[in-house]
């Protein structure tokens, strides 16, 4: 016979000092690896969402970013000239050849400088990344010292409002525009046009070549095309595998310290779960002692004390989980150490992290509460009767 | 007579006693460890001197100075040594083997960094080497190399694959020096890189400075760049010091996150704490109202509570701050270079001590003042 699912609970609500006090444990614990997961998910979004699949990015070989990369203009005719670019409708190469620098700039609030990826794009570049969408002013003129800026820029760096302008390359260049790059990378970057940056910079090539490909399967023939080129140096790379690459040390990190933080954390959750549950079981000695005389098996007292100890892990997960979702309204921006430049990027709660959030809780309350009601189980029914 | 009735009050309920501590003891080690991974952050900049200078392009750090300003910042008055610095970026081997690698004027560059500590016949033999190279104590000890060991290296930024003996090993003068550091001829550098890509030759990523007296160092980063202004390559100087702060600055919402997290976990096992408190009050409400019955006062009742609280808290914080100097450098160890420096300091022993006695007092708050004000006819019929 089973005990009801009502004697578990009512006994969770009786004490509910020691209740509130050890789910509010298990809740911390459970919104720090929540947020962590929430974390590493959103950075990987924002940079995955930057790429497409079929475009392909060009860089110098053995560069891994595209600041360090240089591709000269020799080589971007060779690359140009390839048939598996797709032709636009005016019969143009959809390919925009593209100069990245880092130039700092100081943050709204604390004025301390940070790197910002300043970008010039090819007249196709905005056609290349569909994501884009200016949301205020215009789009920048080719030919002239005009700049767009990514909305994360436009909210997090001083200076940068449409009309100002910022001082580089010896110019100053005007800001005509905010877009919005639907949550990617390019939210954080500030684009213009690349001859004017070529010259600005005094610079002799480009930093990279984006391009469509007719055929998203032609990938592999270009590539190998392209890397056998004697008159070539440079690597082709889908963009969106080049995006996922840059984003993984970071993720890499976050995961490892979240991992560890949640593993540390959770013994302490662990063992207040354990002292609530030893003591709620020394509390009623003389009840199990009835129970059992009254013909409720061992089994069935296991089952009663376990079913506890994963309510209170089941409600210390509800309230981590819901607490770490309020983490979505912010935004979190730093420096990714493989680009060098500032990226902007958001907590994102997916069913997955909820889903590993509570099982977690879960799991703590019932490492915390199996040896406890073992002692309950195993308790004799004469010795449990006399007890107090 | 209250302080045994403490101990053994503490010692009633073994297991939860015990497994109390264990939950302090990892809270406080917990904390300890993340204190030092930021102080490890902030090590670039605690061990920078004032009378240093670093004069680098106002654009941003991916932009290099010409060499010709070398001897222009040499001229400039209360300057008293200049060495140019190239970031290589190179990976050995693979890109997981991290570790700084700079291009230097050597003469200079050591002169400047006095607390890097090279035996005089290792340096000169660094000197007549023109792919010889000085590397750290700490990087030589993690990848096992010896003075003459030969080092590949595949350039990122310089692209090619490069050969370097290591001629010297450097140590540091005190524990916080950085001994994780690889440094080469910027000749050697400058050379290779005029022959494949000329038009980046000649050119310096930064420029460190010496100065006879750092109170002037405000007055001299001014007039340098002040020279520079409107030309091709201005430039930004300021202390060594604000130029690593710049770094960890740029990280900056990442060390905030580990620092709120760090005071989390003490939260946590406050509650943790907390709840045993108040469990172990309620279940000896009759024998509080007893004491009071034989004539004990509220406040010895209270004290008694928070007594055996703070012995609890105590006990397992201090093994808790104990353990933290095998378990940190057991971690220094595994993250390897990641952390040039990464040991506990005293600063970080006495927060996680303050902690610990925090938590101990603020977790018998509640059960203490409860208790100290039970009614005694109630509380001897309390049944816990």
């Amino acid at each position: 016979m089973r005990i009801p699912l009502s004697y578990s609970l009512r006994n969770l609500w009786a004490r509910r000092l020691t209740t509130a006090l050890t789910t509010g444990g298990l809740a911390l614990v459970v919104f720090v690896f929540a947020t962590v997961l929430m974390l590493e998910q959103g950075l990987r979004s924002t940079l995955v969402a930057t790429g497409a699949f079929d475009n392909v990015l060009i860089i110098r070989r053995s560069a891994t970013t595209e600041v360090q990369s240089g591709v000269d203009r020799a080589q971007a005719g060779v690359v140009e000239s390839q048939p598996e670019v797709a032709l636009g409708s005016d019969g143009k190469p959809l390919l925009s050849k593209e100069v990245l620098v880092l130039i700092s700039l100081p943050k709204r609030g604390n004025g301390s400088p940070s790197n910002v990826v300043i970008r010039g794009v090819g007249e196709r570049g905005l056609l290349l990344r569909p994501q884009i969408h200016i949301i205020a002013g215009r789009d920048f003129r080719a030919g002239r010292s005009e700049i767009v800026v990514g909305r994360s820029i436009r909210e997090r760096f001083e200076g940068t409002g449409i009309g100002q302008k910022l001082r580089f390359g010896l110019r100053d260049w005007t800001i005509v525009g905010v877009f919005d790059a639907g949550g990617s990378g390019f939210d954080s970057e500030i684009w213009g046009d690349a001859d004017q940056m070529i010259q600005a910079f005094r610079r002799t090539m480009y930093s990279s070549i984006v391009l469509r490909l007719n055929d998203p399967s032609a990938f592999e023939a270009l590539k190998q095309r392209l890397e056998s080129d004697p008159r070539l140096t440079v690597e082709a790379k889908r963009e969106k595998i080049f995006y996922e690459e840059q984003s993984e040390v970071l993720a890499r990190f976050i995961r490892y310290l979240g991992i560890a933080l949640s593993v540390i954390f959770s013994v302490g959750a662990v063992i207040g779960a354990m002292i609530t549950m030893y003591a709620s079981v020394a509390a009623r000695t003389a009840e199990i002692g009835t129970l059992r005389a009254l013909g409720f098996q061992r089994a069935s007292i296991l089952s009663a004390f376990l079913t506890e100890a994963l309510l209170l892990g089941a409600v210390g997960g509800a309230i981590g989980t819901a607490l770490a979702s309020t983490m979505q309204f912010f935004t979190v921006s730093t420096v990714n150490w493989q680009s060098f430049s500032e990226l902007a990027f958001s907590f994102d709660l997916t069913p997955g992290i909820v889903a590993a959030a509570m099982t977690f809780a879960l799991a703590m309350g019932l490492v915390g509460g199996v040896l406890p009601a073992a002692q309950a189980a195993r308790m004799k029914i004469v010795d449990a009767l006399r007890a107090r | 007579m209250l302080l045994k009735l403490i101990l053994r009050n503490a010692l009633r309920h073994r297991l939860r006693t015990a497994l109390t501590m264990l939950g302090i003891f990892v809270a406080i080690l917990a904390f300890g460890l993340l204190s030092t991974v930021i102080d490890a952050w902030y090590s670039g900049a605690n061990t920078a001197s004032s009378s240093r200078l670093v004069t680098r392009n106002a654009i941003s750090l991916v932009f290099p100075l010409p060499t010709t300003y070398r001897e222009k910042l040499r001229q400039v008055e209360g300057v008293t040594g200049v060495a140019g610095a190239n970031w290589f970026g190179g990976v050995y081997i693979n890109p997981k083997n991290f570790f700084p690698q700079f291009a230097v004027d050597p003469v200079p560059y050591f002169a400047l960094y006095p607390e890097y500590r090279i035996p005089e016949e290792q340096f000169r033999d660094f000197l007549l080497d023109r792919k010889g190279a000085v590397v750290g104590r700490k990087l030589a000890n993690s990848y096992g190399w010896k003075v003459g060991d030969v080092v590949p290296l595949r350039g990122t930024i310089y692209a090619g694959n490069w050969d370097f003996v290591i001629r010297a090993i450097y140590d540091g003068s005190d524990a916080k020096v950085d001994t994780s550091q690889f440094f080469f001829h910027w000749d050697y550098l400058n050379e290779t890189v005029k022959k494949m890509f000329p038009r980046r030759a000649n050119t310096v990523g930064v420029y460190v400075l010496g100065v006879a007296d750092p109170d002037r160092a405000a007055e001299i980063s001014q007039s340098i760049d002040a020279q520079f202004r409107n030309s091709l390559a201005e430039t930004l100087t300021e202390t060594e010091k604000a130029f690593q702060l710049s770094f960890v600055a740029m990280v900056e919402t990442l060390v905030v996150a580990i620092r709120v997290v760090s005071y989390l976990v003490i939260f946590i096992i406050m509650a943790v704490m907390a709840n045993t408190m108040a469990m172990s009050a309620r279940e000896r409400l009759s024998e509080y109202a007893t004491l009071k019955a034989l004539g004990f006062k509220s406040w010895s009742i209270g004290g008694l509570i928070v007594g055996e609280s703070l012995a609890i808290a105590i006990v397992g914080g201090l093994l808790g701050a104990l353990a933290t100097f095998p378990v940190a450098a057991q971690f220094g160890a595994l993250v390897g270079s990641l952390f040039p420096v990464f040991q506990v300091s005293g600063d970080t022993v006495v927060k996680q001590l303050v902690c610990a006695v925090i938590v101990g007092l603020v977790a018998a708050l509640v059960p203490a003042v409860r208790s100290a004000h039970v009614q005694i006819a109630a509380g001897l019929r309390a049944v816990a």
